[in-house]
């Protein structure tokens, strides 16, 4: 047995390649000015050029009264902060709307992964059932939005409910195709070594699907959030939604502008969150997947 | 194809078995019939018959694609025979005996577990406490010498030493039977002779009755009391050999022995018909 453990190698750096490595970190930073650098010059040529189009020239090249103007766009977000908006201050609009859009996926991603395990694993209720959830999924759910308001008011019930329908479906198949993704290796081995049909789901298939669960979660947020706003565009006495409908109406450029802004701002950091969790949740994962990321 | 088995070397585990009616397993008459997706009966094992006694190690060698694995699905109660029964000490399978342990061709360590977990898998799903089970996993990592591995994933391993925690992962459950699948064929020629040799000192400790399939005659005579050949598919049994080669066996040098050539000579003019039947039969297949 003393020999077994012999052939077992403990990984250790070779010391020629260390000079490789610093040449190799080199280039690699090298590059990341480089994309950096590149990134900003990208930013600064399309505002730049949206601010110069619309300002110099008479009259200028593009209208700023129908695309708005950056300087314009920004200027609203300042007033928002300083000043409020119509309906309230900013940070209370923001506040309506995210926590519509985080009730809504919350309850989306539960109600997607039971229905996505139950029917991934239940062959038979999978066939039964296809047929109808096949005709759910081919129907714009946006389209949902007008029987919300009818049926559950303008409250912030209709909004979740939406973003609830559009979140749903992102997770669901992602769960069911992920359960039936899962190594039958696996599932075999899991019997012989003792599992029992609950721990099978709980410590196999739950895990082996967790990557793919995971994976609806950055698309199915923003769905949400399209929730969120296209419920507040029905009608609404707060959130982000009604800042644009209002901005619109009054002819408002810039203010649908900086509303979007803020709105990917919103989305931005919940992307981080997100991420976050998922590093978290699949650390056993090879970290391969993260250099593909933009 | 006919049922009266050829038996080329008749001493089959029947002759070792102490009484009759004692075999750690036993096949009579079994069939197994799948159901392809184009809705035709396509016969994986036809008739066969097979019976290891306690303690006793059989490989079972056959062409490529032949129905090997098919029969350990059967044994291990994964898979219900179509005709014919299976016995396992004795009595029919019925669903999944905890007796039997499984090594699977392909990895079948779990990703999202780290050594450690992935060997204390077995005790914690049988209900052993969690302290219990981990303490035994550590003493079974500490015999197929991964110490030190225990906080890494799968991922983080080379196919050597997943292999390593699958046989700790299968040890653990102390089986009287273990079936294992080619266990050892996705891996380079060194590390597979490693791991042969590991099987051997570990089986011999654990003294259980093993059922060992391969497409690799070498591998099959270098670790077996008996080498069962099956036939192209639909298999059945071709011939059962024993394999009289003194213990405790290296596997690296037992295959210069003689007795090693004279008895891989004899069991490859059996096995070779059948698999240049089976490769006859791809290739008209391929023609289609």
């Amino acid at each position: 047995m003393n020999t077994l453990s012999n052939q077992v190698n403990v990984p250790v750096a070779a010391p020629e390649s260390e000079e490789v490595s610093v040449e190799t970190i080199r280039a690699r930073r090298r590059r990341r000015i480089v994309v950096n650098s590149l990134r900003v010059l990208i930013l600064v040529v399309i505002i730049g050029g949206w601010q110069l189009l619309t300002s110099v020239g008479k009259p200028p090249l593009i209208d700023p009264f129908f695309w708005g103007q950056p300087s314009g766009i920004w200027q609203q977000i300042v007033t928002w902060v300083t000043q409020g908006t119509a309906q309230g201050p900013l940070w209370q609009q923001i506040a309506v709307t995210l926590e519509e859009a985080i009730l809504g996926f919350v309850i989306g991603v539960v109600l997607g992964v039971i229905f996505g395990v139950v029917l991934g694993r239940n062959r038979f209720l999978a066939d039964v059932l296809s047929p109808y959830i096949k005709a759910a999924n081919s129907i714009p759910r946006v389209t949902l939005a007008p029987l919300f308001v009818i049926g559950l008011g303008l409250g912030f019930q209709s909004k979740v409910a939406l973003a609830v329908v559009l979140v749903f479906f992102v997770v669901f198949f992602n769960a069911f195709q992920g359960v039936r993704e899962v190594d039958r290796n696996l599932l075999a081995n899991a019997q012989i070594l003792g599992a029992s049909q609950r721990r099978l789901s709980t410590e196999v298939i739950i895990p082996s699907a967790l990557t793919w669960i995971l994976a609806s979660l950055h698309t199915s947020f923003s769905f949400a959030l399209v929730g969120a706003v296209v419920g507040e565009f029905l009608g609404a006495t707060q959130g982000i939604g009604l800042m644009i409908q209002n901005a619109g109406a009054n002819f408002n450029a810039n203010g649908v502008f900086a509303a979007m802004v803020i709105l990917a701002a919103v989305a931005l950091i919940t992307e981080v969150l997100i991420t976050a969790l998922e590093n978290r949740l699949v650390r056993w994962r090879p970290n391969t997947v993260s250099e593909v990321t933009i | 194809m006919n049922n009266s088995l050829p038996m080329k070397d008749v001493s089959t585990g029947t002759q070792n078995a102490p009484d009759q009616g004692t075999y750690a397993i036993e096949l009579r008459d079994v069939t197994k019939r799948f159901l392809t997706p184009a809705g035709k009966a396509y016969t994986a094992i036809r008739d066969i018959n097979m019976a290891v006694a306690p303690g006793e190690f059989v490989a079972v060698v056959g062409p490529t694609g032949c129905g090997k694995s098919t029969t350990l699905g059967l044994i291990s109660g994964l898979e219900r025979p179509s005709a014919g029964e299976v016995e396992v000490m004795g009595e029919p399978v019925q669903g999944i005996d905890p007796r039997i342990g499984y090594v699977f061709q392909a990895d079948a360590v779990f990703p999202w577990k780290n050594v450690l977990n992935n060997v204390a898998t077995g005790p914690l799903f049988r209900g052993q406490p969690k302290a219990q089970a981990l303490e035994r996993a550590h003493d079974w990592i500490a015999r197929v010498g991964l110490t030190g591995f225990e906080d890494r994933y799968p991922h983080q391993l080379s196919g050597g030493m997943r292999k390593r925690v699958a046989l700790a992962q299968t040890f653990i459950n102390e089986p009287q039977i273990l079936l294992m699948d080619e266990p050892f064929s996705a891996l380079d020629v060194q590390t597979r002779t490693l791991m042969e040799d590991e099987l051997l000192n570990l089986w011999s400790s654990l003294k259980a009755s093993v059922v060992f399939v391969t497409h690799d005659l070498e591998e099959a005579i270098s670790l077996a009391d008996h080498v069962c050949v099956l036939t192209a598919g639909p298999a059945t049994v071709k011939g059962i050999y024993t394999i009289d080669l003194p213990r405790p066996r290296k596997v690296g040098e037992i295959r210069f022995e003689p007795r090693f050539v004279q008895l891989y000579q004899q069991i490859w003019e059996d096995l070779r018909d059948e698999v240049v039947i089976s490769y006859e039969r791809a290739k008209q297949r391929g023609d289609q």
